[in-house]
């Protein structure tokens, strides 16, 4: 009847606020900014950190990301992202049967049997990573250890990781926030004698990740990686001299991860639009010295490119009402892109958590009185959509039919996750994501409304 | 512990939402973290419905499980039925709450709402997502029919004279493969025949349906991986007999007919003389001749794969190869159905193992589901999808039944659609050096889909593909045994240069016969001579 206390490793997933200070930052802005921060809990509408795998799997192209889990975690990847498009992916699941459970088997022979059979099958494997899961969380299945065993048998040809993807621990993104984390203490460590190094945290296209590498050395920062690298070999060095820009809002972990091994965190909005990106590449080009004029002459054209791709949707969004339902943690940064450089209003931006200290500078570009819902209660946050009757919503899929069928106009959240949208010279695919609903409504006939029938 | 790479089925208390979701006036409060949400999208994204599945869950976290998780399940219950207003619910725990053992059923049987509250035990380890739904069924039946259950001993009423016989339609669900349009065919079959349908259940049923599922004459159990518990049940119970013939095919269609005809007491027969479908004549056709003794491979729920062999082996004179099924619950009957076409069955839900199988048989068609798309891709072959687990294209906008006549037609399209044409195949036999025939093209008409690949590379690619990755698999599944090509005989250059004469879609076939042949003729070296011997001996 009672529940099992939670496992130790539990603790430090929620990012805690008490844990924020232990975060460095060279140019620490006051986390208050003018928005109105509410949070709420009760029944939440997210994926769980699993869903990371969807992408991560095609990022490091040498690596294979094994669930162990249940029938419900193998079922959640394969259908979540709806991503029966690939005929080998290169994850899996080991799925816990009740002889795991009831202990006829030995869990860690069990393991090692299906990790086997798996390197066996794809001896093109460099990295494999056991990603826990709730039920792997619960039975307290010690992964890390499993990893090192496993590692120790494998290596040199393949290298073994454990994060957890858990739902009870991880919402969404976060999987890729355990993941980064689970590949820092490995990477090879430089002395304060390297030169400064610039290294760019979270997964990027690899497009977009070439037009940063493009303009870096333009500016004439000499020594740039990125993390994670699309193979396993080619994971960066870190040091005392690293200094990195989060790409991504999520990496809490991964960034108290890195600056155990010394690295520092440059402070900066992120790259989402015209203005999220300069000021982004600004951070990096005032740590490294690059003259303004240089960083001008570098910038200036893309960021022309930018602005206007995106003035080609202002007509079309501005004024519009838009309300976030909690997601992806990119929430905040795309409401800040919409508000200035689209003109929208933000009518209720939800997150699933706040990381007030890295969201400090796009807390402190949304207008005055925004209003930020942490956490979710689905019900409670569709009464306030229905209520307020805003001219979009972005939502998770398993809501994105629903409202639409009530007439409102959706966008689905994971899109934008799935989408290059980083970049001067992804600004105009961004604002085009959201513009699209408004374009659909408009090309289809009036008549479609009222004829609709499921 | 098991490696999966896709799985046929979900867990348990997906089977459950497919049951709720498809209801109307139920409810499910599900013990679950935040994770298991994706479910909804199943039924929001893939089915395209237009409302969430009526579902709440209690997303509990990793802080919750040192406090009190079962409070946070009674006031999930509490609010949701505040909130919806169910006639009836089902409590449940999803695989991650059935480890913290809270008690759903007694935490909200303590709650004394006003309305049946239904308590299921899925066992999350052991069991998968259809016995989940068929499981939900039947509790779900026996309490709200339960209480209109007639004395134990009691005999059925006689039906009033001049008063058309009645039946239920037990199965259908949401998520179902065609249910949609199965239960639309059936319901228009039985009425010409003659009789009317009383209530479809678990799809668009209330609970106040459910509870007079007695009413009817006789049951229909259109899928028995969902409702074969809850009619036997009702059986028992209400006395009602059951009809258990799926009708898919034209052979199967009219032996349901005659079926239902025997139970209700009517005549079938100016119904079977007025009624048919075209897939009798264009099967009949000449031009279907090409169709003869085409190698299928059939894999999908067992409804499905028993039926669509049948149909394949005999009304469209194809020959099945293999048969098999991830329903382990239905073995015994697809066992005997493999026995009829003279192959062994493969009762198996591990991928990686149906995957091996279809490679080793070398069919010229597989029938399968989402999954075997992939692995006929993989291998070059053609293949259409015939059983769950669906996909959103399984849910097309037009009318386009399994069952009946109208699914009998639909069939024969359906699996004759991704073949080459036969004067086509022909023409490709002939003149394989014509520049514009070139190896590894898809039919003519399905001409979008060729020209995606790489035309001048196809050939080999394709082949190699496949041969690389059945050798793959012959790997991973450790009996190297049964792919005689590592071992055996060398081709000569030209008999190799030969063999590439052969159609891409047949010469794995002719390289593994001439292999074999070979090898039991201890040939070591393959010339020409050898692979028309080969021909010779093992016929087409």
């Amino acid at each position: 009847m009672n529940a099992v206390p939670p496992p130790a490793t539990l603790k430090s997933a929620m990012p805690a606020d008490s844990q924020l200070d232990v975060l460095s930052c060279t140019t620490a802005a006051p986390a208050a900014g003018p928005a109105i921060i509410q949070s709420e809990r009760g029944q939440r509408a997210v994926f769980c950190g699993l869903t990371g795998i969807v992408w991560l799997h095609r990022k490091i192209q040498d690596a294979f990301f094994l669930v162990v889990g249940s029938r419900t975690c193998a079922h959640l990847i394969q259908s979540a992202a709806g991503v029966m498009i690939f005929a080998e992916p290169r994850f899996a699941t080991a799925i816990i049967d009740e002889r795991d459970l009831a202990g006829i088997a030995d869990i860690n022979d069990e393991l090692d049997r299906v990790v086997n059979r798996l390197i066996e099958r794809r001896p093109d494997l460099k990295l494999l990573f056991l990603v826990g899961s709730c039920p792997s969380e619960v039975i307290k299945i010690d992964l890390s250890r499993a990893a090192l065993r496993l590692s120790r048998d494998l290596m040199p040809n393949v290298r073994v990781l454990a994060y957890s993807g858990s739902g009870i621990e991880t919402t969404f993104t976060q999987g890729e926030d355990a993941c980064l984390a689970s590949l820092v203490p490995g990477l090879a460590a430089e002395t304060a004698a390297a030169p400064k190094s610039l290294m760019v945290v979270g997964a990027l296209a690899d497009a977009v990740e070439d037009q940063f590498r493009r303009l870096f050395a333009d500016m004439g920062i000499a020594h740039v990686s990125f993390l994670p690298a699309r193979h396993a070999a080619d994971m960066p060095s870190i040091g005392p001299n690293t200094r990195y820009l989060l790409a991504q809002p999520f990496l809490t972990d991964t960034a108290r991860a890195l600056e155990e091994r010394g690295a520092v965190r440059l402070c900066a909005p992120f790259p989402l639009g015209a203005e999220g990106t300069t000021e982004w590449l600004a951070a990096a080009a005032a740590e490294f010295g690059v003259a303004p004029d240089r960083f001008e002459a570098v910038t200036d054209a893309p960021r022309q490119r930018a602005e206007r791709s995106v003035a080609r949707y202002h007509e079309r969004l501005s004024t519009k009402r838009i309300f976030f339902f909690p997601d992806s943690q990119l929430e905040v940064p795309m409401a800040r892109f919409l508000s200035r450089e689209l003109g929208m209003q933000l009518v209720e931006v939800g997150t699933p958590y706040l990381h007030r200290q890295h969201l400090a500078g796009e807390l402190a570009m949304l207008p005055s009185s925004t209003l930020i819902v942490e956490g979710q209660d689905v019900d409670q946050q569709l009464d306030r959509c229905r209520a307020a009757k805003p001219d979009l919503v972005v939502c998770g899929l398993g809501l994105a039919n629903p409202l639409e069928a009530e007439g409102i106009a959706t966008k689905w959240s994971i899109e934008l996750v799935f989408t290059p949208v980083q970049g001067y010279e992804q600004a105009g695919d961004l604002a085009e994501l959201f513009a699209r609903p408004f374009v659909r409504k408009q090309l289809l006939s009036p008549m479609l409304e009222d004829a609709s029938c499921s | 512990m098991q490696l999966t790479v896709w799985t046929y089925e979900g867990p348990p208390h997906v089977g459950a939402m497919r049951i709720a979701t498809g209801m109307k006036g139920m409810h499910y409060v599900l013990h679950a973290p935040q994770g298991d949400t994706y479910a909804d999208l199943l039924f929001t994204m893939i089915e395209r419905r237009d409302q969430r599945p009526p579902v709440t869950y209690t997303t509990f976290q990793a802080r919750d499980l040192g406090g009190d998780t079962a409070e946070l399940f009674q006031s999930a219950v509490r609010d949701a039925y505040e909130r919806f207003r169910p006639q009836a619910m089902i409590v449940g725990a999803s695989c991650t709450a059935e480890l913290i053992q809270d008690d759903p059923g007694g935490l909200s049987s303590a709650l004394n709402l006003p309305i049946p509250v239904i308590p299921l035990e899925l066992p999350s380890y052991q069991k998968k997502e259809n016995w989940g739904a068929a499981e939900t069924f039947y509790r779900i039946v026996r309490v709200l029919a339960g209480p209109s259950a007639p004395a134990p001993g009691a005999s059925r009423p006689e039906r009033a004279a001049g008063a058309r016989p009645s039946c239920n339609l037990l199965g259908p669900t949401a998520l179902g493969f065609r249910h949609r349009d199965d239960v639309t065919e059936i319901t228009r079959l039985l009425d010409r025949l003659g009789v009317t349908v009383n209530v479809v259940a678990p799809m668009g049923a209330s609970p106040a349906d459910i509870a007079r599922l007695g009413e009817a004459d006789f049951n229909i159990v259109l899928y028995p991986e969902i409702a074969l518990p809850a009619a036997n049940w009702l059986q028992k119970t209400f006395g009602q007999p059951l009809v258990k013939t799926t009708p898919i095919g034209v052979g199967a269609t009219r032996a349901f007919v005659t079926e239902v005809a025997r139970i209700a007491g009517i005549d079938a027969a100016p119904f079977l003389a007025e009624e048919s479908s075209r897939l009798p004549w264009y099967s009949r056709s000449v031009d279907s001749t090409y169709l003869t003794n085409k190698r299928v491979f059939v894999f999908g729920d067992a409804t499905h794969a028993i039926a669509i062999a049948d149909l394949a082996a005999n009304e469209l004179g194809l020959k099945v190869v293999g048969l098999g099924t991830y329903s382990r619950e239905f073995a015994r009957e697809v066992r005997e159905a493999a026995a009829r076409h003279g192959v062994e069955a493969l009762i198996s839900d591990d991928y990686l193992e149906v995957e091996a199988k279809i490679a080793e048989q070398h069919p010229e068609l597989v029938l399968g589901t989402q999954m075997e798309r992939h692995i006929a891709k993989r291998l070059g072959v053609p293949c259409a999808v015939i059983s769950a687990p669906v996909h959103v294209q399984d849910f097309p906008a037009r009318y386009s039944p399994q069952m009946g006549f109208e699914g009998a037609n639909v069939l024969f399209d359906t699996l004759v659609h991704p073949l080459m044409m036969g004067l086509e195949e022909h023409l490709l036999h002939m003149f394989k050096g014509d520049f514009e025939f070139k190896d590894g093209i898809a039919p003519s008409h399905l001409r979008g889909e060729g020209s995606r690949q790489p035309e001048p590379q196809a050939e080999t690619q394709v082949e190699r593909q496949a041969e690389s990755a059945e050798a793959a698999i012959v790997v991973a599944n450790d009996h190297p045994a049964k792919l005689s090509a590592a071992t055996v005989a060398t081709w000569t250059q030209d008999a190799e240069k030969e063999l590439r004469k052969i159609p891409f879609f047949v010469r794995g076939k002719a390289r593994r016969n001439t292999e074999l042949f070979a090898n039991e003729n201890h040939v070591a070296v393959i010339t020409v001579e050898t692979l028309y011997d080969a021909k010779a001996h093992f016929g087409r």
